[in-house]
């Protein structure tokens, strides 16, 4: 239960990181907040011959509010993103998911660039990720690139990163008006990793239809899964409870691919899939209708 | 070739210098570097949290984090809380009247826990205690006696 042995560099400016990933690319590994990085050193799972700790750049540690898009640094701890007020503001499905993630003392020190790159199909990020349309910023020490969220999640573990890029930021537009937002997860305990989870954004037009729908589902799959065929029923429709049963079956059934694992049978994750997507779909609905005063 | 880094670390208000190799855990370096072995290791990968301690006055698993990267930062431990075995701390003096623990294996990481929540949040409810408490594991208890020693901690250090 002790980490192998690594060659260890704590760089304090992102150009210095930038530089230690292009000199070490392949075998570079990055230490962000460490709470999934660092159990798996402990089991000796992961055994990265050079970390690479970014906790003392500081420079990525931020959040701000633009025009129509909050721009978060990568090593944002988990904790400041749950109690910021303009996040809570301009994209409070993210407030209200964040206490989801792990416990405290693990926000406390988890990050969400972490999270996002750690790719977890059971995580939670990466799902809010999809559902709320991000745009993640790479960078390696020649320039940056930016990668929508559908094209960053490329299976279980794996990012579309280079070896040599780090991601720096997260730009998450602010949730359009007339939006109603729901998150659902059932976990064997509070805190554990849900064995089932759901986002649901429904944003309706001027008449009360419905626009558009965002499913999207952890622990159903290679990676955070969204069900857009489900998403395309409902959308111009008036929203019913027939039309939501079908929705949901037909992404229980058809649309995710959740394994089972040692807490639950792939069969009894679909069971869950249905259920929360109604009530994350009829939760939505009753906010996005309660704001369209 | 194995590094060593020259780290200087705040424990208790307390500075100690130290030469560490970078896969040394905090968890380790306060217990055996230090022997503040008041810091408890169940699991060593993040579950049970008995080794939680203050990183610069926030909870945080000691098992999760490398010594080397608390070089300049503040720790504090449940050492850190009374001032000696006459004067406890209100919080643990509330687990002793209230029969918070029973082995007590987890209570130090259970206090750690508990000292910025109740900073942050005076006058929990106590569904907020069973929260604020899920990343700590308690095979003794079955956690009533603890709910109890906390509400009674609030009252103490209101």
């Amino acid at each position: 239960m002790k980490p192998a042995p690594f060659e260890y560099h704590a760089p304090d400016s992102l150009e210095q990181a930038l530089d230690l990933m292009s000199q070490h690319a392949g075998e570079g590994k990055i230490l962000a907040g460490g709470q999934s990085l660092v159990p798996a050193m402990n089991f000796r799972v992961a055994q990265p011959s050079v970390l690479i700790d970014l906790n003392r750049v500081g420079e990525l540690s931020y959040i701000r509010e633009a025009d129509n898009a909050m721009s978060i640094g990568a090593m944002t701890r988990e904790r400041h993103l749950e109690f910021d007020s303009s996040v809570a503001k301009r994209i409070p499905l993210l407030t209200e998911v964040m206490p989801f993630i792990a416990h405290p003392q693990i926000r406390n020190r988890g990050t969400v660039g972490g999270s996002i790159v750690n790719a977890d199909p059971a995580a939670e990020l990466p799902v809010l990720m999809l559902a709320l349309s991000a745009r993640l910023k790479a960078r390696n020490a020649s320039g940056e690139r930016w990668i929508a969220a559908q094209d960053f999640f490329v299976g279980m573990f794996t990012t579309a990163l280079e070896p040599d890029e780090i991601l720096v930021e997260i730009e998450l537009p602010f949730m359009p008006s007339r939006t109603g937002w729901s998150f659902m997860e059932v976990a064997p305990r509070a805190g554990d990793y849900a064995l089932m989870g759901v986002a649901a954004l429904v944003t309706m037009d001027e008449n009360g239809k419905c626009k558009q729908v965002k499913l999207v589902y952890l622990n159903a799959g290679e990676g955070p899964m969204e069900a857009k065929e489900a998403a395309k029923l409902l959308q111009g429709e008036n929203l019913n409870d027939k039309l939501i049963e079908s929705a949901a079956l037909l992404a229980s059934e058809k649309e995710i691919t959740p394994f089972g694992n040692i807490h639950t049978s792939s069969e009894f994750q679909r069971h869950l899939a249905k259920a929360l997507t109604k009530n994350t779909l009829k939760q939505a609905l009753q906010r996005a209708e309660s704001n369209l005063q | 070739m194995t590094q060593s880094f020259h780290v200087t670390i705040t424990v208790n208000e307390k500075e100690y210098k130290r030469e560490v190799e970078p896969r040394l855990l905090l968890s380790d370096f306060l217990r055996h570097e230090l022997g503040l072995t008041g810091t408890h290791v169940g699991c060593e990968h993040g579950v049970c949290g008995a080794c939680t301690i203050l990183f610069d006055g926030e909870s945080m698993r000691s098992c999760l984090i490398f010594a080397v990267q608390a070089d300049g930062h503040q720790i504090t431990t449940v050492e850190g809380l009374a001032k000696d075995k006459d004067n406890l701390h209100p919080l643990q003096q509330s687990f002793w009247e209230a029969h918070g623990l029973q082995c007590g294996y987890c209570t130090p990481g259970i206090l750690m826990t508990l000292i910025p929540f109740l900073k942050q949040n005076p006058n929990p409810s106590e569904d907020e205690i069973r929260h604020a408490l899920s990343g700590n594991l308690c095979r003794c208890t079955g956690y009533q006696h603890i709910v109890d020693a906390v509400k009674l901690a609030a009252e103490k250090m209101k």
